[in-house]
């Protein structure tokens, strides 16, 4: 199977930040991750965007749909690990139609150290498909920078419930 | 353990809600949501009838998206303590135009009346103020409760809790509509964005 590198040339957090400040997201909800940590710092420094540091995932979730009925776009940062906290909350973006971004960097895959985080990775796309999410995978940050953009479109536009999963080997390996 | 007080929960939140202004108001499932619609049903309120635990925080996201309005979330003890990080979350985003309001009956009455964590010693508003929040309070009369509404309508320095402690009955069921898809457009109608 083709499986390209991943180009360390193009700085993909700087790209989803630029994709996500020109779809006029106002709030930023996070769980500290790694993956994430230069976009958190970029959203953070932002005095237009709202951030917000959350103790677990699902309550991304209520937010995204608290800020929507105020007429705000949000996006919501985590890792696989946390997609098994939100399946309840999720319910209220299906039921309610809302839109709905996460950016969910991936982990129990390429390269992992932990196999506590097998598990959850394997759960992580089949259970969010059970929820009714629609999900999108990039292994590349030029793939990702594209697929960032079109969910971003299909969320906010269609009003969507989106998964962007961002695959480990784009991360990079965790050093242990 | 016992009830501490004799107060109606749909006189308490007729009560608050009496004067409620441009309040924007979240209710959480069960309960909650049916004394809310049971006052009135309103364009300002969302109504949920599941997303356990989100309630305080769909106010946060609403909060910080409409800073000029006050942003209500009322809601139960089973479902703020299901929601306890969310005290935390909220306690450092530090809103100055959210209250949460958690109508107590010390139990969880949707699922045949057990005594909930309230119920058996542990105090919402003590945990709102070690999480940050600007002000708490516990009320048991009707009349602090028409204190309360005075008190809510008035600017704060950052989110507040107040829990009102009333009796463990369950009120005749006042259902608004469950098609959260109309809920949201009407209310989002209500703030003057287009349906989708």
């Amino acid at each position: 199977m083709h499986s390209p590198k991943p180009n360390p040339e193009i700085d993909w957090p700087s790209e989803l930040y630029r994709i996500l400040k020109a779809a006029d997201v106002r709030q930023m909800s996070y769980v500290p991750d790694a993956g994430h940590s230069q976009l958190i710092r970029m959203f953070s420094a932002d005095k237009d965007v709202t951030t917000n540091v959350l103790t677990t995932e699902e309550e991304g979730i209520a937010i995204a749909a608290g800020a929507w009925l105020g007429g705000q776009r949000s996006v919501l940062l985590m890792q696989s690990s946390g997609v098994g906290n939100c399946i309840n909350m999720l319910s209220l973006s299906a039921i309610g139609r809302f839109p709905l971004l996460m950016l969910v960097t991936m982990r129990g895959e390429w390269a992992e150290f932990n196999p506590w985080q097998m598990p959850m990775s394997r759960a992580t796309q089949p259970s969010l498909e059970a929820i009714g999410l629609k999900v999108m995978r990039a292994e590349t940050a030029e793939d990702l920078v594209e697929t960032v953009e079109a969910a971003a479109a299909l969320a906010y536009d269609s009003d969507q419930q989106i998964a962007v999963l961002i695959g480990q080997r784009l991360i990079g390996k965790k050093k242990w | 353990m016992s009830n501490a007080s004799q107060l109606d929960r749909r006189a308490a939140v007729a009560a608050l809600l009496r004067d409620r202004k441009d309040t924007l108001v979240v209710s959480g499932l069960g309960s909650p949501t049916y004394d809310l619609h049971s006052v009135g049903d309103h364009d300002g309120n969302f109504y949920l009838w599941g997303a356990m635990g989100g309630a305080a925080l769909i106010g946060l996201g609403l909060a910080q998206a409409q800073p000029g309005k006050r942003v209500l979330a009322l809601t139960g003890d089973g479902e703020q303590l299901m929601g306890l990080g969310g005290l935390a979350t909220i306690g450092v985003a530090r809103p100055r135009n959210l209250d949460i309001v958690v109508i107590d009956n010390q139990h969880f009455g949707e699922t045949g009346m057990q005594a909930s964590h309230t119920g058996r010693g542990v105090d919402l508003t003590a945990i709102a103020v070690a999480c940050g929040f600007a002000a708490t309070a516990t009320v048991r009369t009707l009349e602090e409760v028409q204190r309360l509404a005075v008190q809510i309508a008035a600017p704060a320095d950052g989110p507040r809790l107040f829990v009102i402690k009333v009796l463990a009955e369950n009120p005749p069921r006042s259902l608004p509509s469950r098609d959260a898809v109309f809920i949201k457009n009407r209310f989002r109608a209500h703030l003057g964005f287009a349906a989708a």
